[in-house]
């Protein structure tokens, strides 16, 4: 009985309920007239989008970092990659490689200067990286105008210059991943490519915890001071975490952009942390502890909800109130994990 | 000697004065480029400020209280919004629908507040990214209030209000029947630019309020409590209570300050307005020369002539200049998010730099003392 | 009759006598001076005397308390506040944000009511300015020292830190007691002269005062009577007229050597010529243990020990040396420079260092014991990896961290689960030999080693030093032990080096009476002594 308390303890009230909540909209949605099948394969397609933007937060959190609220820098790196390379014309799943490779140098020389400045603000990361992540977006915004783009797919008709708001991606990578290795079992459809795609990145994060690195970098998140008097040069460690992160959230938004088959510029990057923040949270991550795990069982959660809510209430209630619920669940999620007593025993 | 003090102080104060000096600078860029008249440009800020500095006003206190930038202040500000929701289904008019507005959104502001401030207790040390998140928690709770609450739930039965579909609020609101009657309540016109005197009146009225507040025993307590919460809790002085009271007190002002704000924008933004609101006025405050932990009333009104001029300016700025009113547009975006970001870092950097410099001073001390 | 009086009090923590059956009496406005060192029992006396929750919550205490000839038993420090006594703690309690005499009224500030605190209740009462500042000069004047009222205590020198903490305790109208802890240890001389002075000023008045101190020629200077605490018992109530800086150090550190203690004592060992370690004018800057100026040499193999009072200093040396605060001056290792504020420039010179912050420095709590003992020599060294790929990737080889760890476990009788278990779930002792564990697996050349007893029972106490000294004696490692109990440097050590006021006093061999290290802990007397 005692081990049963401390497992659900472990595990968390909230992300009970958000649990049960699923299970119970796939109970019902048979009732609904819903396919379940259909269903299913949504949430899948969602976890594929969305899960390396999940797994970005890893890195910084167990740098101690905490929530990579700045996620949006990532994703402008990812933006930079993916407009350069359809600005070469080059086509294809090829178009898709070449955005990973534009976007690699920008992520990490935007992660670098990010890093550096967190190291400067310990203790107030996260506001402070939700107004960099904002702030950035906006400066974007202005860039995407004037920058001197010229592919007719991506800059607007009648002015010839200035990138459109959205840009498709047909033609270029569009579903690259998703119709990669494709199993369609009756109404149920698994995209392989996007599962394998994230499958490869989560192992080289969790390949990346077991090395001597990776190691240090844990131990800098668990406790500094530790790590400073064990010779762990803690700035360095903070600075390479907020590095991956970025990166992984250039990738993170190139794998969405794949699945979706639009870019969205301007302010579209804008609120992108807070679904991958309350995502990894609602999967068992705390303010400086998460692992892969997490990030899977919590993306699931998360999309599962995004996507069963609207269908499920909708032909119940015959109201949408699914955006409202997920505003809720997902801030309701991060104001949990935020005002937890976290790190007490230090 | 002396001159080399004068010097001294020249830059710190340029150091501590970062952000108004960058805004000033900018404004002196744009107003030429711009191009717009004097008169128009006065008249303008004049407006902003009778429409926002009530806002901005109730940001002080959590500051004082040691809280930081209340990001939370959206709390009042959709109470306040319900309360204009109220007045305008029940076709109550002019001033005395402004007071009964003022009336029911106060209860709603206590509670929000309290929750709030119970919220931010819990999570003591990261108080503004909290506060902030609450703000975002609470936007959801208020659109499904007001978007399918009101009508089924919550009784309300107007077609200016209510979608056609029978329930839920629209996405804007003619606020035709309390549209400026406070400003227009009693208004001088001086060169062609109007003054409204009775939004001056309780602008002036709350300035006198925050001044009185700060003498008062409770604004004593909020500064104990604010520099340092152990020694003021060992002085008896119940901090927690004196925490949400602190935020209690500005989601309040934050509520009339947005029925004042409706009333003279005279449109309600159902679904945005509230949030616009909280950054704008943060990024006001911190352009008037503000930190997270110590912000006056002057700050306020330099903050808001300074933002809003800048927010006037930059559209036509950027059309004369690059030929797209889109640029200045979103500069102004990028200028009021990254206000904020530099106003937080330098207050960090500061109060970093601060500690080390007490360690060195420390350290060149005992170096005497060995000498000695 | 007594102002105060104490009989028979006498207190346990988990059956640990800490005191026993301490009787006094202080009249009104006399001056007692109350001298022991670090954990004879001062501090728990203070506590019974305050009625503060550590001892309601660990079983209340036995004897009677008695002011004015009346039994109190004080439920909260706020009851003993009403009954007049007032304590000044070592660490400061004030508001750096704000003045002088808003600090020393802080939360009783004189208000006046107006129209609006009638609608809002009295916490919307002005405060009266002009009344604050006329009490605060009341207590600056009754405590006859200078203060600026105005003055922002952020901008303050510390002795007038002190004064404002002396001026809040003295404006509560009821105050006839004031207990003072340690007043004088962070002022300068001149500062301190004018406490005293002070102090005497309050006596005139008929408020008496128990003070607390270290420096023993400020007892003669001020005190009527003198308490000296060893072990939890008075060993001696001396007239302060009377008595000497000697006699005083003596009660305080002397100790019967019994048969039983004396077989625990380090056996005499010839000391080895060469020098391991020379540390030359090291400056550290570790808040309240800052060393100013500080020459050791450390024999090769030796096991040297640190003594010393609290705040001298002691426990400063060897964070300074390991990087961990900021320090200056010349540290070799054979010979060799030793790169100071850079703990991996320690760790790859071979020296190891076990914190007296267990918790803040010591440990990763949140993680298993093999991370624990594992991680520093993994990191520093490339111990407990895998190399694959021709080193590009260094991978953590978990059965070896399994195996140190168990090893350590058995050899250290680590009291846990599995070698999995989380470190914060573990025993204060046990959390102590990981540390130990972690120290013992980087094979250091010379280890420090801070405070290993404290804060654990007297079984792994003993375990401890076991370890420590077998570690010395088998592996011939050189041990710099750092602790508040002599008689703990006393089992272990060859020499035992005394730290006062930021230096090191002198060194003597382990075998030495007690009183001698006495002498030299209570400071610049220890020249006179000799």
């Amino acid at each position: 009985m005692e081990k049963v308390k401390e497992l659900l303890r472990s595990f968390g009230l909230p992300r009970l309920i958000i649990a049960g909540f699923l299970l119970l909209l796939f109970i019902v949605a048979p009732f609904v007239e819903i396919n379940v099948g259909a269903s299913l394969s949504d949430t899948l397609a969602r976890f594929g989008m969305n899960s390396i933007m999940v797994l970005a937060m890893v890195p910084m959190i167990h740098s101690g970092c905490g929530l990579n609220f700045g996620l949006p820098l990532g994703i402008i790196s990812g933006l930079l990659g993916a407009t350069l390379s359809i600005e070469t014309g080059v086509t294809g799943p090829l178009s898709f490689i070449l955005a990973i490779l534009y976007s690699t140098p920008f992520a990490l020389i935007l992660g670098w200067g990010y890093g550096q400045l967190l190291n400067r603000v310990k203790g107030s990361e996260m506001m402070i990286a939700t107004y960099v992540g904002f702030s950035s977006v906006a400066f974007m915004s202005i860039m995407w105008l004037i920058l001197p783009y010229s592919s007719p797919t991506m800059v607007w008709g009648y002015s010839g210059s200035g990138l459109r708001t959205t840009i498709s991606t047909d033609g270029f990578y569009s579903h690259v991943l998703k119709d990669f290795l494709q199993i369609n079992i009756g109404t149920l459809s698994i995209s392989f490519g996007e599962i394998l795609f994230f499958a490869i990145f989560a192992f080289i994060i969790w390949a990346f915890l077991h090395t001597k690195t990776g190691t240090a970098m844990t131990a800098v998140g668990s406790n500094p001071i530790f790590a400073r008097a064990s010779g762990i040069n803690v700035n360095k460690q903070r600075t390479l975490s907020v590095m991956m992160s970025t990166w992984l959230g250039a990738l993170g938004i190139l794998c969405y952009q794949q699945g979706y088959g639009f870019i969205q510029l301007y302010q579209g990057p804008m609120y992108m942390a807070m679904p991958a923040v309350s995502a990894i949270l609602i999967g068992g991550a705390s303010v400086n502890k998460a692992s892969i795990a997490n990030v899977i069982i919590g993306t699931i959660l998360y999309q599962g909800i995004v996507t069963m809510t609207p269908s499920v209430m909708n032909n119940l209630i015959h109201t949408d109130m699914s955006e409202v619920l997920r505003i809720i669940v997902s801030n309701g999620m991060i104001l949990y994990a935020l005002t937890r007593k976290t790190g007490a025993s230090r | 000697m002396r001159r080399n003090i004068k010097e001294f102080n020249i830059r710190e104060f340029a150091i501590n004065n970062i952000v108004p000096i960058i805004f000033i600078v900018l404004c002196i860029i744009c107003i030429p480029l711009a191009g717009y008249s004097g008169q128009y440009l006065v008249s303008q800020i004049i407006t902003r400020i009778m429409r926002n500095s009530f806002l901005v006003l109730s940001l002080l206190i959590p500051i004082m209280a040691g809280m930081g930038l209340n990001f939370g202040m959206t709390l009042g500000a959709m109470a306040g919004q319900i309360g204009i929701i109220f007045i305008t289904a029940w076709n109550v008019v002019g001033i005395p629908g402004l007071l009964l507005a003022a009336i029911i959104a106060t209860p709603i502001a206590v509670l929000l507040g309290w929750f709030c401030g119970k919220m931010l207790n819990m999570a003591k040390g990261r108080e503004m990214i909290t506060s902030y998140m609450i703000s975002f928690f609470m936007n959801g709770v208020y659109q499904l209030v007001v978007l399918y609450g009101m009508g089924p739930v919550i009784p309300i039965e107007s077609d200016q209000v209510i979608l056609p579909r029978g329930y839920g609020v629209r996405n804007t609101i003619d606020l035709i029947n309390v549209r400026q009657s406070i400003d227009t309540f009693w208004q001088i016109s001086i060169g062609g630019i109007n003054i409204p005197i009775l939004t001056i009146i309780f602008i002036a009225l709350l300035c006198v309020v925050i001044i009185w507040f700060r003498k008062t025993k409770l604004g004593q307590d909020m500064r104990a409590v604010g520099q340092d919460m152990e020694v003021a809790r060992e002085a008896g002085i119940k901090v927690e209570r004196t925490r949400i009271l602190a935020i209690v007190i500005s989601t309040v002002f934050a509520a009339y300050g947005m029925i004042i704000y409706l009333s003279n924008m005279g449109t309600l933004n159902t679904y945005n307005s509230h949030s616009q609101i909280g950054m704008f006025s943060i990024a006001a405050l911190l352009v008037g020369g503000a930190s997270v932990s110590k912000a006056s009333i002057k700050n306020v009104f330099l903050g808001i002539i300074l933002f809003h001029l800048m927010f006037i300016l930059t559209p036509q700025a950027g059309m004369k200049l690059m030929g797209q009113a889109q640029i200045g547009e979103y500069f102004r975006v990028f200028v009021s998010y990254g206000v904020i970001t530099l106003a937080l870092v330098l207050y960090e950097i500061r109060t970093r730099r601060e500690k080390a410099e007490s360690a060195k001073q420390l350290a060149g001390l005992q170096k005497e003392g060995a000498k000695a | 009759m007594p102002l105060l009086e104490m009989q028979n009090v006498s207190k346990e923590y988990n059956g640990n006598p800490v005191l026993k059956d301490v009787s006094f009496k202080l009249k009104q406005g006399e001056v007692l001076g109350l001298v022991g060192e670090n954990g004879a029992g001062k501090s728990t006396l203070m506590n019974i005397l305050f009625g503060m929750d550590v001892i309601h919550q660990t079983g209340g205490y036995g004897g009677k308390v008695l002011i004015d000839g009346k039994e109190v038993k004080f439920a909260s420090p706020l009851d003993a506040l009403k009954a007049g006594i007032g304590m000044v703690h070592q660490e400061f309690s004030l508001l750096p944000g704000f003045t002088a005499a808003e600090n020393i009224l802080l939360n009783r500030e004189p208000e006046n009511k107006n129209v609006l605190s009638l609608v809002f209740g009295p916490r919307t009462n002005t405060i009266d300015r002009k009344e604050l500042q006329k009490k605060a000069i009341d207590a600056i004047t009754k405590l006859g020292v200078t203060l600026d009222p105005d003055m922002l205590v952020s901008e303050m020198p510390v002795g007038h830190k002190q004064f404002t903490e002396i001026s809040r305790e003295i404006s509560k109208s009821s105050i006839r007691l004031l207990v003072l802890d340690e007043p004088t240890a962070v002022l300068s001389e001149k500062e301190a002269e004018m406490l005293l002075k002070a102090i005497r000023n309050l006596s005139a008045q008929g408020i008496s005062v128990i003070f607390i101190t270290h420096r023993l020629q400020e007892i003669l200077d001020v005190c009527n009577k003198v308490i000296v605490m060893r072990d939890g018992r008075i060993i001696n109530e001396l007239d302060a007229a009377s008595t000497s800086i000697q006699e005083m150090a003596r009660l305080m550190v002397g100790r019967e050597v019994s048969a039983g203690r004396a077989k625990e004592k380090a056996e005499e060992r010839p000391l080895s010529d060469k020098i391991v370690l020379s540390i030359k004018n090291l400056w550290v800057d570790m808040p309240g243990e800052t060393v100013k100026d500080v020459n050791l040499e450390v024999h090769q193999g030796e096991f040297l020990g640190i003594g010393g009072l609290a705040g001298q200093g002691k426990i400063g040396i060897p964070n300074g040396i390991m990087g961990l605060y900021p320090a200056g001056g010349s540290v070799k290792l054979n010979g060799q420079e030793i790169q100071l504020n850079n703990p991996r420039a320690c760790l790859d010179a071979s020296l190891a260092f076990v914190s007296e912050d267990r918790r803040g420095v010591g440990l990763l709590l949140d993680e298993s014991l093999e991370w624990n003992v594992a991680f520093t020599a993994m990191q520093t060294q490339n111990r407990f990896l895998k190399q694959y790929l021709g080193g590009l990737i260094k991978w953590r080889d978990q059965e070896a961290i399994k195996e140190i760890t168990d090893q350590y476990i058995n050899e250290l009788q680590i009291k846990c689960t599995s070698s999995k278990q989380r470190a914060k779930e573990l025993s204060g002792g046990n959390q102590q030999k990981i540390c130990l564990a972690k120290a013992f697996a980087l094979q250091p050349k010379l280890l420090f080693v801070s405070e290993p007893t404290r804060g654990i029972d007297i079984g792994a106490k003993a375990l401890v030093l076991q370890a420590l000294k077998r570690y010395n004696r088998e592996n011939g490692v050189t041990i710099v032990m750092i602790s508040s109990e002599l008689e703990e440097l006393r089992q272990c050590c060859d020499r035992i080096a005394i730290v006062t006021d930021g230096a090191i006093s002198g060194i003597l061999p382990a075998s030495t009476p007690s009183e001698d290290f006495g002498i030299l802990m209570v400071g610049k007397t220890g020249k006179e002594a000799k």
